[in-house]
């Protein structure tokens, strides 16, 4: 608050005015107090919408219209609840916890705990980085995050909340704000609270939309203080793999999300002309940012499932974590290949002392000398210091040891084993580790280095070992020769969507002729390795696709050459246009994608976008043809992004494994009554068909994820073109990975137009068969009555 | 007592009672009236004795005479062996569709009171068939026919090994009478 003339106090919250006596003709008051919830600044032409900065219940109505068409399909993890001293409780057969709660609503409240934590990790990085960048660069210091080429710099932020932010300062705001909200969703979750499984669901996209806010704050101050790409298609390739290290020199290894100490490495090395002493080689997505700083000083390993095949090879000569996605046990198992470790984050202090304070040079020694397995330093320029100095030191010292074993021991090892199946009953994946144990035993180890390709470097198959083997390092020990010689490159994360590139693409994208947008995001956790996520990628670039990625999934999409040597970056131009795979960066990146969405509706459509929430949803819901896959969902963080894209009406496909998130969103395309929007023109409820057909849902085979990606780009307002186009790519996808015609075609095509003309005969046939009768089309579908233009009669 | 096959995947009090001979499995199709038998993508990359899987499971619902969903892409597969599914759906689709009491089938004949599973990845599986325990139990028995132990199925067959589900499975084609 502001001390305002002497009885009134302004800030953008609220207006308070205290008047200490107000005489008048019919009263006298004493002590009086006006409150004016927030006050917002009217240097922006747009008017306000209706929803600034909504609180958990203002878009309840919206989230209620998806969840009457998307109910939710519950798979309990177990049946109980092990929340409270009440419990445990057992939830079956429609049993009621002690607290009164059932199995539907337990299972809500666990999906809403995890969007949560998600929300709350991005908005604390979000907040972790503004504090540090205001402090390095000034609360003036100017968003930027493309130039003239980005007049709509925070779609997110704008949408949600109205704000218009101009420098790193207005963003505080914006951050207290989604901290109040995380704080209300997460004390919804608190026993005797909500009840209602519905409700909880309502929060859970709440807890999205919160995050998305959070996660684009995030993005802007890092591209905006740091110079990361700006919205740049062009942006330059950097190399990732195994093999990119040049292991002659001292390495750096780098784990995490949150790249300011990363950051400080680099410019240290910089400032010390000691750039081309040191390695700087990253893991997660810190190693996304670090190369969107330096793509030349920094180079990428892998995603998060490489974290202890890294470590364990002896190639880091020393590793910093920060936060997020981070191994717990990173500090043993660095101790194990006698490499320091620094920890940089408050979220991610491994039990280290705590040296912020202590001079550099004591600690580089106490590192050096090995007085101490690591150190905490929360201070990103001071790391820097102490990484390169000590790296510089030790390496000599450690001559890349490390805990992979020779081939010898494993071959010994293998002979051993009992086949007790313990290894495989631990991994998440099944993998016939016993099998390969057996070979191994006959001096064949290529079952074992077949392994690796599945892994998803979790290690459960070492605990669960009687004979306490570190099968994980066997399997990497079977790989080595191969990994050593693994480099590609990764286009680095480009940030925002250029306002022109909407221009080009937002009319053909919801006219559908640009058939639709995939998103590839989410972690590692896949059920046969990111090869499958880089052929998804591939297989619709070709089709004329916008394909975006971000996260590990964009680096899965990097690990692929063809036969003449290219990684899929180099093929594909990194333009968000058809055809385009476009690397938007990191996982706080992920609005760029949501944004692009916004700025379609904003841009092309010209709906007001500022605190408009429910009608931008709306407009993507029902014309935006964008759909979210993450194969390889593992986090509470990739639940809470894809609850932002739900809640934006974006439809999101996870992989197998993604079951286990214990909560889908299920269209029932059997249901013609539950598809019925309005026609916004005349208020008439009409039917539009199953599209999209569901808001969540785990695939269980890559080929089926294809086919549902073609499908869940199919709109209500497609043009008879592009709904053509769309069937086109549904049909033959189905054909060439299912080996038959769809069955359900009936329910997309809603006019003859709309039948591909290369398979006219073949859909007749079908439709004639199925009685088909021609329906309407709609031009302006909407689910929200109040965006009716005039009401039937 | 029957193990999860995945070492942690404890599932609480209700768990699958155990298939200790195949004749229980064709005592509860036989007495059956809506049957259905839903089958995962795994049918056709796993070796049962000298075939695939999937010409087991074919074998097996033409002797039962049960309507068969084929989930993921395998629906090919089937035909290509000259069998048509009744149907073919996300494997998430059929269980969302088990789950609700107002579903009349594929058939438009009604809901099914007995599901038997097969060839899903096991923790996709595991966690269709805790749906259906939670919220179809009042009218649907479910069975696991895999090789591992579904604890949240009505019942499953334990752990065992290759040669004996072979074995087992070949029982209940037979004691159904091959067709």
């Amino acid at each position: 608050m502001i001390p305002f003339n002497g009885g009134v106090q302004l800030s953008k919250k609220s207006l308070v005015v205290k008047v200490k006596e107000l005489k008048t003709d019919v009263a006298v008051m004493k002590d009086l107090q006006v409150s004016v919830g927030r006050v917002f600044e009217e240097t922006w032409a747009e008017s306000i919408g209706p929803t600034p900065f909504p609180s958990i219940t203002d878009l309840r109505a919206w989230d209620f219209k998806l969840l009457e068409r998307y109910k939710p399909f519950y798979l309990p993890f177990c049946d109980v609840c092990c929340l409270c001293t009440f419990g445990k409780c057992d939830l079956t057969k429609d049993k009621r916890g002690a607290c009164g709660l059932n199995m539907a609503a337990q299972q809500a409240r666990i999906v809403l705990l995890a969007c949560s934590i998600g929300a709350a990790t991005h908005i604390g990085h979000a907040r972790h980085l503004l504090e540090h960048l205001i402090e390095k660069f000034g609360r003036n210091c100017p968003i930027d995050v493309g130039g003239i080429n980005v007049e709509i710099e925070a779609p997110v932020t704008r949408l949600v909340t109205g704000i218009r932010p101009k420098t790193l300062g207005d963003l505080e705001e914006v951050l207290d704000y989604c901290e109040t909200e995380v704080t209300h969703l997460l004390s919804a979750c608190h026993t005797g609270q909500e009840g209602s499984n519905m409700d909880f669901e309502s929060k859970v996209l709440h807890a999205g939309m919160i995050d998305q806010v959070g996660m684009e704050v995030a993005d802007m101050v890092q591209i905006s203080a740091y110079g990361f790409p700006k919205a740049d298609p062009e942006a330059p390739l950097t190399e990732i793999g195994w093999g990119v290290a040049d292991i002659s020199k001292p390495v750096i290894l780098v784990i995490g999300h949150n790249v300011p100490s990363s950051i400080g490495i680099i410019d240290y090395l910089r400032d010390k002309g000691l750039y081309n002493k040191v390695e700087v080689v990253g893991i997660c997505c810190t190693a996304i940012d670090v190369t969107r700083y330096s793509p030349s000083m920094a180079k990428i390993v892998g995603p998060i499932s490489w974290q202890l095949r890294y470590i364990r090879s002896g190639i880091p000569d020393l590793i910093v974590v920060d936060e997020q996605c981070i191994r717990a046990d990173a500090l043993p198992e660095a101790q194990k290949i006698k490499a320091p470790v620094i920890a940089s984050s408050p979220k991610n202090c491994l039990g280290l002392e705590d040296r912020t304070k202590s001079p550099a040079k004591e600690i580089i020694s106490d590192l050096v000398e090995g007085k101490v397995p690591g150190v905490l330093i929360l201070d990103p320029d001071k790391v820097g210091e102490v990484a390169v100095e000590t790296v510089i030191a030790v390496a000599s010292k450690r001559k890349k040891f490390k805990s992979i074993p020779e081939i010898e021991e494993v071959i010994e090892a293998a002979k051993k084993c009992t086949q007790c199946n313990e290894c495989r009953r631990a991994c998440p994946n099944d993998l016939p580790i016993p099998d390969a144990m057996k070979a191994a035993a006959k001096g064949d180890l290529n079952p074992l280095a077949q392994i690796l390709k599945d892994c998803v470097g979790c290690a459960r198959c070492e605990g669960a070992c009687p004979n306490d083997f570190p099968l994980h390092s066997f399997v990497v020990a079977a790989s080595q020769n191969d990994l050593i010689k693994e480099k590609f490159k990764i286009r680095v994360g480009r940030g925002a969507i250029q306002d022109v590139e909407i221009r080009n693409v937002g009319g053909p994208i919801v006219m559908g002729e640009i058939p639709g947008v995939v998103a590839l995001v989410g972690c590692a956790n896949y059920p046969h390795g990111g090869r499958e996520v880089a052929e998804m990628a591939e297989e619709f670039a070709k089709r004329r696709y916008i394909v975006t990625a971000s996260g590990c999934a964009a680096m899965s999409i990097a690990m692929q050459k063809d036969e003449e040597g290219k990684t899929l970056y180099e093929k594909y131009p990194g333009s968000f246009d058809a055809g385009g795979i476009v690397n938007v960066g990191s996982c706080v990146s992920n609005p760029h994608i949501a944004g692009a969405a916004i700025k379609i509706a904003s841009i092309f459509a010209k709906l007001p976008l500022r605190a408009n929430y429910e009608e931008i949803a709306d407009y993507v819901h029902t014309r935006v043809g964008a759909v979210g896959v993450a194969w390889g969902a593992m986090s509470q963080k990739a639940a809470s992004i894809a609850s932002g894209f739900w809640r934006l009406g974006v439809p999101v496909i996870v992989g197998p494994h993604g079951s286990k998130y214990r909560r889908m969103l299920l269209g029932r395309k059997d249901r013609k009554e539950d598809w019925y929007d309005y026609d916004a023109r005349t208020g008439e409820k009409v039917y539009v068909g199953p599209a999209p057909e569901h808001l969540f849902y785990a695939a269980e085979t890559k080929e089926e994820a294809m086919v549902m990606i073609a499908k869940l780009c199919i709109r209500p307002a497609d043009t008879t073109k592009g709904r053509a186009i769309k069937l086109t790519h549904y049909i033959d996808l189905h054909k060439r990975l299912y080996g038959v015609f769809p069955d359900d075609i009936d329910l997309f095509v809603r006019t003859k137009a709309d039948i591909p003309i290369t398979m006219r005969d073949e859909v007749l046939k079908f439709l004639e068969e199925k009685k088909w009768k021609e329906g309407r089309i709609i031009n302006n579908p909407t689910l929200v009555p109040r965006l009716i233009k005039k009401r039937k009669e | 007592m029957a193990e999860p096959w995945q070492t942690a995947e404890i599932p609480g009090p209700a768990k699958a009672l155990v298939i200790t001979k195949p004749a229980v499995v064709v005592a509860m199709i036989k007495r059956a009236k809506r049957p259905i038998l839903v089958v995962g993508h795994k049918v056709i990359d796993t070796r049962l004795g000298g075939s695939e899987a999937i010409d087991l499971v074919i074998r097996l619902a033409k002797a039962a005479e049960i309507p068969v969903v084929a989930t993921a892409h395998i629906v090919g597969e089937f035909i290509k062996r000259d069998f048509h599914p009744a149907a073919w759906m996300p494997a998430m689709d059929i269980g969302n569709r088990l789950k609700d009491p107002e579903w009349n089938g594929i058939d438009g004949e009604g809901q099914y009171d007995l599901a038997l599973f097969m060839g899903m990845p096991y923790y996709m599986e595991w966690l269709i068939l805790s749906a259906l325990k939670h919220f179809a139990y009042k009218y649907l028995t479910t069975i696991s026919l895999d090789r591992f132990y579904q604890p949240h199925a009505t019942w499953s067959f334990p752990n065992t090994k290759t040669e004996e589900w072979t074995k087992n499975l070949e029982n209940v084609i037979s004691m159904l009478g091959e067709k």
